[in-house]
């Protein structure tokens, strides 16, 4: 036996099927994010069209009464569906001028001390669960939210006080939520342009906020873009921060309305839903999967066009 | 007046710099004092609630107690078991791109769907958890079901940051162990997952962190459970919990919320509180790690 160990031949031989093995065994590890994707693919396709078949797709998507326990029942979303939309431009219109701004901040503005402090408070509440926000949209939001809305609907009696649980505070909580990812990635996509673009830039006479705004901002352009189009993906996939914070009410998106966003419609009711009801819960779970593969095919091309800009360099 | 005009010494004072400085500074104190805001306030607001009966209870009305120590339980399950799960896939899958895998189609569309599955809201993960591995693969509301669906969720990023780890290896190490006769899959497990082992680590803290965190994906996966698993004579409890339901500290604290109770709410945002920080500063020393063997 222990001569058979020492031939070259014997050893070539097993060595040859471990290798084949490895192989093999790594190649179906890669291709399992493929499989995965493929299976919640199909899977989200054979859940959701049932109740397109149902109810019709001109219903769901262009309805406006969302009453699925009535004993006539609609499903329209499209109240749902604009509320997503609009919540999440919202979102970003706030979220990222703020953030980019933060992150000019830190990669250039900012005494190095100050900076050496803020970075990792702002990697620290990248990381912090998004209840976590929910919870402070409840207790600290709602009540100032409602203030305002007392004060401006006092005399109208058609308004429905939400008790601050409206589209507004729903935004400003995405807003803060996405504010660590966007200024995470701008810093670092700002912090990667070449020293000498600067140095080049500060040396023709240009004074260091033109050279920000002219020069570094348009060379961290695909960072940044990547970052606003990552936190458009954050801002419409939440669904726990703001499940309690909205409202939940299946209504136009007016600030103070109290609204129903795609990721919440399915998060409040998916525990006692059933039948064509739970089945058209499933549609509105594949129309927010349909918005995210937009989105990362967006970003996909964003990253690629980044890559060539740095190869053309 | 010409002269001082000229003179570089003198410079103009442009309106706009000033107002745009300026604007910088407002946004960066209005993003700075929001985030400090916000620890602050779950601090303050927590710190009070914990305490040594809160960590070590679970919720009872015959006691008359309130804890998370089942919760607390429940996501060191989950947290193990995702990981046993992802964990090999994920370096596996890192490896072949890295190591085995030529430039092609199939590798832009591993990675592509690599990225996809990254950017996948943890709903959509949750409602396929849900339909596939608790009703077409009938495994229920169990921390099973939960953890097979957050190896999906973490996959990616146990990928990303294995590959970011094998790329740093210098060549020179892979052809020094291939010139002196080693074959690939030797030099991979005696030089290559070594070395890489830094980043590998990082990517699993990181991973932890996210399944710390996450609630959507598991409402309707793992389910709501707070008690502690019942360990028999020879442990075999331990090894039932995973196919019961349970609930982990997100799921918890969202429940809290939604019934009211905002000062267990509080106490259990705290607790994760110091379990990100304790996440975050692991990584940095890691990272740090990392750098040093370059």
């Amino acid at each position: 036996m222990s001569e058979k160990g020492f031939s070259i031949i014997g050893s070539y031989k097993t060595k040859n099927t471990v290798e084949k093995a490895a192989g093999i065994i790594f190649t179906v590890c890669a291709l399992f994010a493929v499989i995965a994707v493929f299976s919640i693919t199909i899977y989200m396709i054979i859940s959701g069209t049932p109740a397109i078949f149902e109810v019709g797709l001109k219903d769901i998507l262009f309805g406006t009464v969302w009453k699925p326990t009535a004993t006539e029942p609609s499903y329209g979303i499209l109240y749902v569906i604009l509320t997503s939309i609009v919540g999440t431009f919202l979102a970003i219109l706030i979220g990222v001028p703020i953030g980019v701004m933060t992150a000019v901040f830190l990669a250039e503005t900012a005494p190095k001390g100050l900076a050496n402090i803020v970075k990792p408070a702002v990697e620290l509440l990248a990381g912090i669960p998004s209840v976590v926000y929910g919870l402070l949209g409840i207790l600290v939001l709602n009540p100032i939210i409602y203030k305002i809305e007392i004060a401006l609907f006092k005399d109208d009696p058609t308004h429905q006080f939400t008790g601050g649980s409206n589209l507004i505070s729903a935004v400003l909580v995405l807003a803060i939520m996405i504010l660590p990812t966007v200024i995470n990635i701008s810093e670092s996509s700002l912090k990667a342009v070449p020293k000498h673009y600067k140095q080049a830039s500060l040396a023709l006479g240009a004074t260091h906020i033109q050279t920000i705004f002219k020069v570094i901002i348009p060379s961290a352009k695909s960072g940044i873009v990547t970052a606003i189009v990552l936190g458009v993906g954050r801002a419409i996939g939440e669904a726990m921060a703001i499940s309690l914070v909205a409202g939940n009410g299946a209504n136009f998106p007016l600030p103070f309305n109290s609204v129903r966003f795609l990721t919440t419609a399915v998060v409040s009711e998916m525990s006692y839903a059933a039948d064509t009801h739970k089945d058209v819960l499933f549609t509105i779970g594949l129309i927010l999967f349909a918005f995210i593969i937009i989105i990362n095919l967006v970003l996909n091309k964003v990253m690629k066009g980044g890559n060539n800009d740095a190869d053309s360099n | 007046m010409m002269l001082t005009v000229t003179s570089i010494y003198n410079k103009r004072v442009r309106f706009l710099d000033s107002f745009i400085h300026g604007l910088i500074y407002l946004c960066a104190s209005i993003s700075i004092l929001l985030l400090a805001g916000i620890v602050a306030y779950v601090a303050y607001q927590g710190i009070s609630e914990v305490s040594w009966s809160f960590l070590t209870t679970v919720p009872s009305a015959i006691k008359g107690t309130f804890g998370i120590a089942g919760n607390i339980i429940n996501t060191i399950y989950i947290i193990i078991i995702t990981l046993i799960i992802s964990v090999p896939f994920g370096v596996g899958a890192a490896i072949y791109l890295n190591e085995y895998a030529k430039p092609g189609k199939l590798v832009s569309l591993i990675e592509f769907t690599t990225e996809t599955l990254s950017g996948i809201p943890s709903i959509i993960f949750g409602l396929f958890g849900y339909v596939f591995f608790g009703q077409t693969l009938q495994l229920g509301y169990s921390i099973l079901t939960g953890a097979l669906t957050l190896a999906l969720m973490v996959l990616p990023l146990i990928t990303r940051n294995t590959q970011e780890a094998l790329k740093s290896v210098p060549s020179s190490y892979r052809s020094g162990a291939l010139g002196i006769g080693a074959t690939k899959w030797y030099m991979i497990r005696t030089i290559l997952l070594p070395s890489a082992m830094p980043g590998i680590i990082t990517g699993i803290i990181l991973s932890i962190g996210r399944i710390v965190g996450e609630s959507a994906a598991l409402l309707f996966t793992s389910g709501s459970g707070y008690l502690l698993p019942k360990v028999g004579k020879y442990g075999e409890g331990l090894f039932q919990k995973i196919l019961q339901p349970g609930g982990t500290l997100t799921i918890q604290l969202y429940l809290s919320m939604e019934k009211g109770e905002y000062e267990s709410a509080f106490g259990i945002a705290f607790v994760l509180l110091i379990i990100v920080l304790g996440i975050n500063l692991l990584t940095k020393y890691l990272a740090h790690k990392l750098d040093v063997n370059k």
